[in-house]
């Protein structure tokens, strides 16, 4: 929850709209059924309870919700531009091997790097089981599926150091399943491109 | 006759054994009902004993309680437990105690099918306690995702004890929803309309034709993996045209309707138990029923909301995010429907209230956590964190559990017959709901955290600390509140005073006999024209203990009771019932032989098992009717009927055509992964494809139409050429299978093998039907040649005809089209 690219961005503003939205319904609820409670008996609405409340209100909601969910999601789709880098991860039990289209030559073993302040589309599969390609402050996450490539767009806004989770269940080591992304400048990013140790 | 000698008769014919012997023989739905509740509730504290040893292992970071080894198969354990060995069987135990009294009737339409799936539940379950006291159990999270849970990812015995043993336990959850909708169509009370049926009834129907419908894509997908397991055939293996998310699509296929499963039974305990605390009527009935219908509907088409994050594409994520979301409108109608009907009556706080309202804040925010997940993006955060192991346990303890509590409080003097001993009740509830809340409420937070499931540990500073031991404690309160209700119903059936009849007031039949229930239920069966009977007549019971309904006169000594049109409720035929017998329990032991022959590997008990359980089926339907016929008979009010042998739609009939539902959904899914695989599997097409000459058609075709046209004749001539066409089906169907002969070459020739298998099984079933028809008629049975046996024989050899044209069109077709 403390969102460093935009994607985790959007996301995280998403979070709080429905944790509000949430709070609210249940206040409503719990004031209703209180009201229900201590309120004049022998009133009879059925058309009020249920269609009102029960039909209605949900839609309205819902179909608020499902907009917002939509827009945001289409703006977090890896789409083509022009400096979008590529990367690919490849999980196994318990390790991530990563490659760069920049530099076809360079491989890094649980170690992710990636230029701050671009687009990276990471292109994710697996040597055995499924898993989950996951930097909480970056993005979400998504999966590993053996004999597919799925592609997800991260971004850090800053340098820095990013912890990575493998985040589907995979066996008895789940736990330390984990990889660093580290986001470099633009000098260093070229530094490691042409084979600098990072 | 006086009402005393009445009940003395009927208890004399409808009584199980005494002692110990009875519970090996009873056939009796209130027997069978406890038993079931006592074993889902042991099941349920073994469930809670794993939730407790996770609690403790999660409690400080960089525990050494427990390794991930062992802790994995506890948390794999505590899921699949709590999902397949309590909640379904607790539904089941509650519909199949409860059901025939709020009808109306005597018990379930199938008296030994209760009995056997009840055992197959005690064998299956015994299995998995077995693994897990052996330390080999399960150990690859209860969704059991491959390549994980096959041989590269767990190659020990592990993941067979659950593919095994849960599939072993669904054949319960099959042949009770089976009962349970022929009984709810068939077995009411004179004149009960289905519009005047009690709410329960509408959603234990509701939810038993989703078990139809919703279980067989998880026995198909269990029986490929365990295929694939054992005999490597590859289904879910990319590199041979398998594919991992097969398995995902078959297991939420299922997974979700799960979900509807579970919380519809309870919605359909706070609909009855709400009003009767609010002393009122249930507001706007029909939107409920409505609601249910549509719940059940809507929970099949959102199953891909739990493969968000598996890279489908984005537009049809939007599909599934909608109907996922579309799920909470006919949720919110059932939960303002019950905020009216408080708001019409005159709600008190008696224990089973509080427990609804306990429901109500706990399920509220589970759902709108559940709304949440459903946006597309935020769920890319959530899944697999904390939030949602938050999310699921708000959904199915606030509304399964705690409905359940309700539901156990109120029906507590119908199941004892004794005034509630409320001490330790209200004590319990204010350890439980603030203990559940104060395990939970936080985990969300720490999902969002970054927390994943399923971590055996976690370092320190990560802020995650606090939370973690906040719930630990809190979990252990609420284990403490369930103990003190566990006390509370011991004392309470033990105790006791012996209480009044029908002490909240209610207006529903099952409170409209004495209590604890006798054996029979109804002295006689009433006539009902309003949903809650007893508001409207009072002196209903006493009228029912006099004989005064239908079938009060027990001088033929068996157990009768009545059936009804399936809309108007209008007696149609009289059906009798079988007495005590240890058949269905050794069927079941027979049926555990097949299964534990797969486990252990032992493939010679195959067949031998096989050989067994048919025995034992030809004895069971051997034992079926009369060796003369009856004609009409008196059942009461100066109505006469016919017997259930003499009719044209006897239970059976109805009992074939919602097990062909099941049956035919799990052939669906059949076809639906065959297509999957075809269509989006990465290494198709195979090497080759099956061909037969076109002469292949004239043995399929000429086969069908013989079959199909002998099963339409009433005599031996007809049954010669259904046999010779099926027969000639079963050749076409070898042959195939021959001109593919390695099942492990490619996830195609696995999936030939499956279909060939299916169709072949179901040949064999509908000539085994047809020898017994045979024999009966040799016998000189008169139930043999009535229309009603004749047309269960033929629903099933045209299924088989059906099914074996679609296989082998499916078999070939790929080899045409290329």
């Amino acid at each position: 929850m403390h969102p460093a690219g935009s994607a985790a961005k959007v996301i995280a503003t998403l979070w709080w709209v429905l944790l509000g939205g949430a709070t609210a319904i249940f206040l409503f609820v719990a004031g209703l059924i209180a009201w229900a409670w201590y309120g004049p008996s022998g009133e009879r609405d059925e058309r009020g309870f249920v269609i009102g409340l029960g039909l209605v209100f949900p839609l309205i909601v819902l179909a608020a919700l499902l907009t917002y969910g939509l827009v945001v999601g289409e703006r977090l789709l890896p789409r083509a531009g022009p400096d979008v880098v590529r990367v690919q991860a490849e999980a196994r039990q318990w390790a991530w091997r990563f490659g760069y289209d920049d530099a076809p030559e360079r491989e890094t073993e649980n170690v992710l790097h990636i230029p701050a302040g671009r687009p990276v589309d990471v292109a994710i599969t697996t040597a055995d089981v499924i898993h989950a390609f996951w930097v909480p402050r970056l993005a979400g996450k998504l999966d590993a599926v053996p004999g597919r490539v799925n592609v997800l767009r991260i971004e850090a806004d800053t340098p820095g150091r990013y912890e990575g989770l493998g985040s589907e269940f995979n066996g008895p080591g789940y736990r330390d399943h984990r990889f660093s992304v580290i986001a470099h400048d633009a000098a260093s990013w070229d530094r490691f491109l042409q084979g600098d140790a990072p | 006759m006086t009402a005393l000698r009445r009940h003395r008769a009927l208890t004399r014919i409808w009584a199980s054994e005494p002692g110990w012997k009875g519970w090996f023989t009873t056939v009796n739905h209130t027997d069978l009902g406890r038993m079931f509740l006592t074993v889902a509730i042991f099941f349920f504290i073994v469930g809670g004993i794993l939730a407790m040893l996770i609690r403790a292992q999660l409690a400080s970071p960089r525990s050494a309680f427990i390794g991930p080894e062992h802790y994995n198969q506890i948390f794999t354990m505590h899921g699949t437990i709590m999902m397949f060995l309590f909640a379904i069987p607790l539904f089941e135990g509650l519909a199949v105690y409860l059901l025939p009294k709020m009808l109306g009737t005597r018990d379930l339409a199938f008296p030994r099918l209760t009995a056997y799936g009840f055992w197959c539940y005690v064998f299956g379950g015994s299995m998995m306690i077995f693994a897990l006291l052996a330390g080999i159990a399960p150990d690859s999270g209860w969704f059991m995702y491959p390549p994980l849970s096959s041989t590269i990812g767990a190659p020990g015995i592990n993941s067979d004890f659950w593919l095994i043993g849960i599939t072993f336990v669904e054949i319960s959850a099959i042949s009770a929803a089976v009962e349970i909708t022929v009984t709810i169509l068939r077995y009411r009370a004179a004149g009960m309309r289905l519009s005047k049926m009690p709410i329960f009834a509408w959603y234990a129907l509701v939810t038993a034709v989703m078990i139809l419908t919703g279980f067989p894509p998880l026995i198909l997908g269990s029986i490929l993996l365990e295929l694939e397991r054992a005999f490597g055939m590859p289904f879910f293996q990319v590199a041979d045209g398998g594919d991992a998310l097969l398995w995902q699509h078959l297991f939420w296929l299922f997974g979700h309707p799960e979900v509807y499963i579970i919380f519809l039974p309870a919605a359909g305990a706070i609909s009855t138990i709400l009003p009767v605390m609010a002393g009122t009527r249930l507001m706007g009935y029909g939107w409920i029923v409505a609601a249910a219908v549509s719940l059940g509907v809507l929970s099949f088409g959102l199953w891909v909301h739990h493969m968000f994050t598996t890279g489908i594409p984005h537009m049809g994520l939007a599909f599934f995010s909608a109907a996922s979301t579309l799920v909470a409108v006919p949720t919110a109608v059932q939960i303002f429907a019950w905020i009216g009907t408080l708001r019409q009556g005159r709600p008190t706080t008696r224990l089973p209230m509080l427990w609804l309202l306990a429901f109500f804040a706990t399920f509220v925010i589970g759902g709108l956590t559940g709304v949440m997940v459903a946006i597309v993006p935020f769920d890319w955060q959530a899944h697999d964190t904390y939030f949602i192991v938050a999310h699921l346990h708000y959904v199915l303890i606030g509304g399964f559990v705690f409905p359940m509590l309700a539901a156990l409080y109120y029906w507590m003097p119908h199941f004892a017959g004794r005034t509630t001993y409320f001490k330790l009740g209200p004590t319990a509830f204010w350890l439980i709901v603030p203990g559940f809340h104060g395990t939970f409420l936080l985990l969300h937070w720490a999902g969002l955290l970054g927390m994943r499931r399923r971590i055996d540990t976690y370092d320190a500073g990560q802020g995650w600390e606090l939370i973690n031991l906040i719930a630990s404690v809190s979990s252990f309160v609420m284990a403490i509140g369930f103990a003190l209700v566990l006390i509370d119903v011991v004392v309470n059936v033990t105790v006791a005073v012996r209480g009044a009849r029908d002490p909240w007031k209610a207006g529903t039949l099952e409170w409209a006999m004495p209590t604890p229930p006798t054996a029979y239920n109804f002295a006689s069966i009433p006539e009902v024209t309003s949903r809650e009977p007893l508001y409207d007549a009072p002196d209903l019971p006493v009228q029912i203990a006099r004989g005064e309904g239908y079938l009060g006169d027990c001088t033929r000594a068996r157990r009768e009771t009545l059936s009804v049109d399936v809309a108007t409720g209008e007696p149609r035929y009289i059906t009798v019932f079988p007495g005590n017998t240890a058949l269905p329990v050794l069927m079941s032991a027979v049926t555990g032989l097949f299964f534990l022959g797969m486990l252990i590997k032992a493939y010679w008990l195959i067949p031998l098992s096989a050989l067994g359980v048919i025995a034992c089926a030809l004895v069971w339907v051997w034992s079926l009717g009369r060796k003369e016929s009856e004609g009409l008979l008196p059942a009461g009010r100066g109505m006469s009927l016919l017997t259930a042998a003499e009719v044209s739609d006897p239970p059976g009939w109805w009992g074939s055509i919602f097990l062909l539902l099941a049956n035919g959904t799990f052939f669906g899914s059949l076809l639906f992964g065959y297509a999957f695989l075809w269509t989006i599997a990465p290494n198709w097409p195979p090497p080759a494809y099956v061909e037969a000459g076109s002469w292949i058609l004239l043995p399929i075709f000429g086969g069908a139409t013989l079959s199909l046209a002998g099963a339409r004749l009433k005599s031996i001539g007809g049954t010669v050429l259904t046999v010779t066409g099926l027969a000639a089906l079963a050749f076409s169907c070898t042959f195939l299978i021959s001109r593919a002969p390695d099942p492990t070459a490619h996830a195609y020739d696995a999936t030939l093998w499956v279909l060939m298998g299916y169709a072949l099984l179901h040949h064999l079933v509908a000539l085994l039907m047809m020898a017994l028809l045979v024999a009966r008629m040799l016998a000189g049975h008169p139930a043999a040649t009535t229309s009603g046996a004749l047309r269960i024989v033929r629903l099933w050899s045209d299924y088989a005809v059906a099914v074996t044209l679609v296989t082998t069109a499916a078999a070939m077709l790929p080899g045409m089209l290329t």
